[in-house]
């Protein structure tokens, strides 16, 4: 159990990163507790809530299922690294407008699953918002208000892009 | 009605009645907002627990050596480190910091170990040898008051309690209350329906796991953070349990990653700060979701026998209703719970004879205790119910029967409590012509037979929001901008946001130039926690009157400023003090601030504290025994109609539409309101139909969100209403009464009606699931 702690190295939010990893430990536990990188947030550990949802290669992860060692070599973004990208923001913006986050501990991996649907689909209907994040819980808001959210950032983006 | 101009006006300036998006967006959104979990010190220990296997048992003794010679385990605590005499609790005083002489139930807290990574902490527990004399375990509320059932509590009756609560043998409290006599009543009813109901345990899962940090200085005095509703029930429960003095911990919070209940009294608080002082070093420790499930708390499983009668024309005549929760192993906040679903228990209907009475038993399970409702969904999925058999033995349209009985203005409540604001009538006849109620239901009954079945169901409900003292501190700083300081925990629902706004509103100030301290135990006032949907009425209040203390000193000293009278001057928008009716020429804050300062009266400080005092019992009405709350608060109502489609094939009922409008007072932040009513529909639509504890004898059977379903985007429902009635409060802040609980009452009723409209059959037994539906189905075939 406490065997095969080694120095990995990865690339996170665009930069090479180095941290002890045991052969057990988690993508979530060494983002967390050696990069400080919280905003992924652990809810469950079992890969059911999606709060640790996290980019692993152009693909939405659960943090807490994928072992760190497996994810060397691979380019890994969390809420941190992509705040800065303009889907993103539409989405920030749409969430704070449409009190689309309370408590604010899902949101994280919320965001990131929407941004990673909006990638793919830019117009997403109401049903592919719902499919797309089902696998994100969350107790306060009800979604009601996330797939608004989303579905405004969505419309927004769009606009951007045809009247730069 | 304002215009969307005004309205827009109105948020960029962030005052009442404006949808200000939550101000600690940017952290949250950000990734940057911490909880308890994101919380690093240098050097810090991390705490793992070992819990208790056995629903009941004495513990003989512990064996730590094995566990103390494991490199890197630097304190372990277990019940020898506590004295017998200090035990916890809002309403009894029976419980241990962690088990002490014996384990009450399984998962219990046994021991908790400090150590240099949580892996070795962890590991350690592993190591610790209990030895436990098995005992027989009372799992069974309805068996607990049997002459031979197992004591959960030796010396119950001696526990200290802050109310008569009647504590004895397994009685952890009971409480009776009536109006009229309801007895002699039954006679002049024309129909009279009785029936049982039962209800299930309930996990809040809060998608944050409970946790805490605590920090010992080298006086040897604590800082504990931890995952909370209130920093001061941490502070009391703390202290309680381990004989500390109050002025040697300070409690402070980081963010919330929600509460519904599970986080106002104490989960790990104690053990970790045991930990902390033992190994006088910083120690951390959160919850694994598993342990969050066994460790924390739950919502009562109820067995409700209720009993109603009303005359041909309608209107009820009478209501009895008995009541058993079972409390788990302590008392919690069960008493509480117990009371006030009495209270609530004829829903908000003019009954003249009404006798309410119950009991919590306690039994070898988790504590059952507060989560949002308080055990207004337990009653109101009876009553509701019942109220639906009535209306059709008497032929008569559910909405219509409850239009004939709902209390209007200057109706007073079960007991005798005056309401002073009431739109509840309002509510229903937004919610029958948003649903086209009569229109929609005529169309699902004649709908041609298919494997689908839609109804739809009906349920109104009221809560009461006001309990136990509050203050608020209200500073002008030298610049004119202002710090609110309140205690109140923001719990993620927007509290900071909406005294925020009052307290701008009240200096007549843009929202920006307001901030919100955190709370503290060592600098904020108190505030008894964010429960009980009592932020924005209680804390509301104490800051418009402390800000209005703030006002007088700003006009004072302006007055003097500007000699002229104070009671000459008024405040203007934007933070200055001008003369009335004369435009221009006025001091901004920034100056009068300086001028205190400076030269005459020193800083700006207003300040509040109440207490709400209107009696909840009228003696010449209503005769009470065992009730915890002399004092509650003001009613806020609700109605709801629920659209639902079940599958006849496999039971499996789903929510298409809902429909539900509140009467809340003067909404603060209407986005925010309309949020706490949408998130309240689809956790008790989590209630009404998919979750449910389970227990394998005494262990839980489901503690994982693998085998624990709450609804997801999948689950909600197509489309959701909510409307906001805003019928202002004389008593209220700028009007507002409550809404942080008022959504879920009447959800799993509305649910239930909406089926038995669909299959015929009504069902008595939550949650709803497919099981059950399709056996209500199948029975109500074979009897055709």
């Amino acid at each position: 159990m406490m065997s095969a702690n080694r120095q990995i190295t990865l690339m996170v939010n665009g930069s090479a990163s180095e941290a002890p990893a045991a052969l057990h430990d988690t993508l979530l536990t060494v983002l967390r507790d050696q990069l400080q990188l919280t905003a992924a947030k652990r809810g469950c550990n079992q890969g059911v809530c999606g709060a640790c949802t996290v980019v692993v290669d152009d693909r939405t992860v659960r943090a807490c299922l994928s072992l760190a060692q497996n994810c060397e070599h691979a380019s890994i973004s969390t809420l941190e690294g992509l705040i800065e990208q303009v889907p993103m923001q539409a989405l920030q913006r749409a969430f704070a407008k449409n009190g689309a986050f309370q408590c604010g501990f899902c949101t994280p991996g919320m965001l990131i699953s929407a941004y990673a649907l909006l990638k793919h689909n830019p117009e997403p209907d109401t049903s592919a918002v719902r499919k797309a994040l089902s696998g994100n819980l969350c107790r306060c808001t009800g979604y009601t208000k996330i797939v608004t959210a989303v579905q405004e950032a969505a419309a927004a983006l769009r606009a951007e892009v045809v009247t730069p | 009605m304002n215009t969307p101009n005004d309205t827009m006006d109105r948020e960029t300036k962030g005052a009442v009645g404006a949808s200000v998006p939550q101000l600690e967006g940017g952290e949250k959104l950000n990734g940057r907002a911490q909880y308890i979990a994101d919380m690093y010190r240098h050097g810090m220990l991390h705490g793992a627990l070992l819990q208790s296997p056995h629903a009941h048992a004495r513990i003989r003794g512990y064996d730590l050596s094995e566990a103390k010679a494991l490199p890197g385990v630097r304190a372990i605590v277990t019940g020898d480190d506590l004295d017998a005499q200090h035990r916890m609790g809002a309403f009894i005083k029976d419980e241990p910091a962690l088990a002490k002489g014996k384990v009450r139930y399984c998962g219990e807290i046994v021991a908790a170990v400090a150590a240099d990574t949580e892996a070795i902490a962890r590991q350690a527990t592993r190591l610790i040898q209990v030895d436990y004399e098995v005992l027989p375990a009372l799992l069974d509320p309805a068996q607990a008051f049997d002459a031979n059932a197992p004591l959960v509590h030796e010396e119950a009756q001696a526990y200290a309690s802050v109310f008569d609560s009647g504590t004895q043998g397994n009685i952890c409290s009971r409480t009776s209350l009536s109006e009229g006599d309801a007895a002699a009543a039954w006679d002049s009813c024309d129909v009279v329906v009785e029936h049982t109901y039962r209800t299930q345990a309930q996990a809040h899962l809060s998608i944050e796991p409970c946790g805490a940090l605590a920090e010992v200085d080298a006086a040897g005095r604590v800082t504990l953070w931890s995952a909370n509703q209130s920093v001061f029930r941490v502070q009391a429960n703390v202290c309680e349990a381990l004989g500390l003095s109050m002025a040697k911990l300070r409690c402070q919070t980081p963010h919330i990653g929600a509460g519904f209940g599970n986080k106002m009294e104490a989960h790990v608080q104690p053990a970790v700060v045991m930990l902390a002082l033992k190994a006088r070093k910083t120690v951390k420790l959160v919850l694994s979701r598993e342990e969050d499930f066994e460790t924390v708390r739950a919502r009562h499983p109820a067995i409700i026998r209720m009993k109603t009668g009303a005359k041909k024309d309608g209107t009820l005549v009478a209501r009895e209703t008995e009541l058993l929760l079972d409390g788990g192993a302590y008392g919690d906040d069960s008493p509480g719970v117990l009371g006030y679903a009495l209270l609530m228990n004829c829903g908000p209907y003019n009954i003249p004879h009404v006798h309410a009475h119950g009991r919590v038993a306690y039994t070898n399970k988790m504590r059952f205790g507060a989560f949002r409702g308080f055990g207004v969904p337990q009653v109101t999925f009876a009553s509701e119910q019942q109220l639906d058999v009535l209306a059709d033995k008497l032929s008569m349209d559910p909405i219509a029967f409850r239009r004939k009985n709902i209390k209007r203005d200057g109706d007073t409540w079960f007991g005798g409590q005056a309401i002073h604001s009431n739109g509840l009538e309002k509510c229903l006849d937004l919610v029958e012509n948003a649903s086209d109620w009569k229109t929609a239901r005529a169309a699902h009954a004649k709908a041609p037979a298919s494997e689908m079945r839609l109804g739809m169901g009906v349920a109104v409900s009221a809560h009461i929001s006001g309990l136990l003292a509050t203050g608020a501190i209200v500073r002008l700083l030298e610049d004119g901008t202002v710090l609110l300081n309140t205690g109140a925990v923001d719990i993620g629902q927007g509290s900071n946001t909406v005294l925020s706004q009052m307290c701008a509103e009240s200096l007549k100030l843009p929202v920006d130039r307001v901030a919100i301290a955190s709370p503290d135990t060592d600098g904020s006032p108190y505030n008894w926690g964010t429960t009980a949907s009592r932020i924005t009425y209680t804390t509301g209040r104490s800051v418009v009157a402390a800000a209005g203390e703030v006002e007088k000193q700003i006009k004072k000293l302006a007055g003097a400023m500007m000699e002229c009278a104070a009671e000459d001057l008024e405040l203007r928008a934007g933070g200055s003090v001008g003369i009335k009716g004369v435009p221009g020429g006025g001091v901004s804050f920034g100056q009068v601030s300086g001028y205190a300062h400076w030269a005459a009266g020193g800083p700006i400080i207003g300040s509040n504290s109440w207490v709400f005092d209107q009696k909840t019992v009228d003696p010449k009405r209503a005769v009470v025994l065992g009730l915890p709350f002399a004092q509650i608060g003001i009613f806020s109502f609700s109605a709801q109609v629920i659209e639902v489609e079940v599958d006849t094939l496999t039971g499996k009922v789903r929510v298409p539409r809902a429909w539900t409008a509140c009467d809340i007072g003067r909404a603060i932040n209407p986005t925010m309101a309309t949020g706490q009513i949408e998130g309240a529909l689809v956790q008790g639509m989590g209630y009404a139909l998919t979750e449910e504890l389970v227990w394998d004898g005494g262990r839980l059977a489901n503690p994982s969100l693998m085998d624990y379903k709450i609804p997801t985007f999948i689950e909600m429902p197509d489309e959701q209403h909510a409307y906001l009635v805003e019928s202002d409060d004389p008593t209220g802040p700028f009007g507002a009464k409550s809404v942080g609980e008022i959504g879920i009452n009447t959800v799993a009723a509305a649910i239930a009606n909406a089926v038995t409209n669909a299959i015929g059959t009504p069902l008595s037994q939550l949650p709803l699931t497919g099981e059950r539906v399709l056996a209500a189905i199948l029975a109500t075939e074979k009897t055709l």
